[in-house]
């Protein structure tokens, strides 16, 4: 099933929790995961690196984590549910990550939205 | 004769919780949100069902990547509210109807649908934000919820076709249930409208769509059924295809049903909210 050819591959930009995306990201996922904790929340604010180093992140993810690559995050396996815990922690809202993820500024994201949100198929 | 009379349909975003919470409701952002909300508060007050089944999708409060059940039922005396990373959100907890709950497992699982059972459930935006929506910040919720959280994360989802049936599972369910109390049941789908949070296209908004949807909900949703995955993820965003949940709650009403309240309004966050309400028929009425 790995790399099989999907039928929704050509949606532009979208990243599907598959099966492939599961198992690239299953780590980095629980660790976002774990941001749920207050307990942790105060640990991963302690130390990032020592924190990420119970989980057994690539050496991409662990970048990912710490430059708050949020595309990178999806492309590496993330899902914007579990990375987002990353985003609470940081006080960031969702328009300022979807403005990252897209390539624009949290203002410009929110007057998109306004203005009827992305719906130009790109 | 317990009986499932009412359908709501909602939006779950969790800014419109926090906006709820921090008293943002009359700002000029969210007022046109919220002012269409008000004929649906006094409907419900005005109606105060007994008891909720609310579906809902678990964002990693719950579940987590080591669980993953495609339809979950809430059996416990209550549910606490889950941290999501904010803290838990300052509402009153969410009391279960265990008696009621357990004959829908049963039911449900000798019916065909093979239900996960579960005690420790705390219970997130997804389900918390429509009971905000509909109620407001009350002392503690008017009203006994059971939880159904559906996978709507992980590729795939249960199908429209589904969820539709496992509402007609459950309005059968809820009709058997033995009790003197003729408890006046509302099933809740919860999610969508169209939504993307992620990648390069977030913030996919998909007015024509969702429009068709609200309307097709009334009229024909069994063709909404039909809607596969793909064109869901396509039309709808990858988050979207939260909106099978809708599904479950139609499917659990008489084929008839009166519109009695709709709003739709971009944007909420990221995302098109809508919320639609039924009046369906009781069990004994021929249609
Ligand atoms: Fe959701």
């Amino acid at each position: 099933m790995s790399s099989a050819t999907r039928e929704y591959d050509d949606i532009p930009g979208t990243y599907v929790f598959d099966a492939d995306h599961h198992r690239k990201g299953y780590h980095l996922n629980m660790m976002c995961m774990s941001l749920n904790d207050p307990k942790n929340r105060e640990k991963f604010a302690a130390g990032e690196e020592a924190y990420l180093d119970q989980w057994p992140l690539t050496p991409e993810q662990r970048k990912a984590v710490l430059e708050r690559d949020w595309l990178g995050m999806l492309q590496l396996g993330g899902n914007i549910y579990y990375t987002f815990k990353i985003a609470i922690f940081d006080g960031l809202s969702m328009q300022a990550v979807g403005g990252a993820m897209s390539g624009v500024t949290e203002a410009e994201f929110q007057q998109m939205m306004i203005n009827g949100g992305r719906n130009d198929n790109g | 004769m317990a009986d499932v009379l009412y359908g709501v349909a909602s939006s779950h975003v969790p800014a419109i919780g926090a906006a709820i919470d921090h008293g943002k409701e009359e700002q000029p952002y969210w007022r046109p949100l919220f002012e269409g909300y008000e004929g649906a508060r006094k409907w419900m007050a005005d109606t105060r069902p007994d008891v909720i089944i609310l579906a809902y999708n678990d964002h990693a409060s719950a579940f987590d990547l080591d669980l993953i059940p495609t339809f979950a039922i809430g059996v416990a005396d209550k549910f606490p509210i889950a941290d999501e990373g904010y803290g838990p959100r300052q509402i009153p907890e969410v009391i279960g109807h265990p008696e009621l709950a357990w004959h829908l497992a049963e039911s449900l699982i000798l019916d065909g649908f093979d239900m996960t059972i579960c005690n420790r459930m705390p219970v997130d935006h997804g389900l918390t934000v429509p009971l905000s929506i509909m109620y407001g910040s009350p002392e503690a919720w008017p009203v006994k919820v059971i939880p159904l959280a559906v996978n709507v994360i992980q590729y795939p989802p249960p199908t429209g076709k589904r969820c539709y049936a496992l509402g007609q599972a459950i309005r059968r369910a809820v009709q058997s249930f033995e009790d003197n109390q003729d408890l006046r049941v509302a099933v809740f789908g919860t999610g969508g409208m169209s939504h993307q949070l992620q990648g390069e296209r977030a913030g996919w908004v998909n007015t024509p769509f969702d429009t068709a949807f609200l309307n097709r909900l009334t009229d024909d949703p069994e063709g909404l059924t039909e809607i596969s995955h793909v064109d869901l993820l396509r039309e709808a965003g990858s988050e979207g295809i939260e909106l099978v949940m809708w599904l479950i709650m139609r499917g659990a009403l008489s084929r008839k049903v009166r519109e009695v309240h709709r709003h739709y309004h971009v944007p909420a966050s990221n995302t098109a909210a809508g919320l639609i309400v039924f009046e369906g028929s009781e069990a004994n009425v021929l249609l």
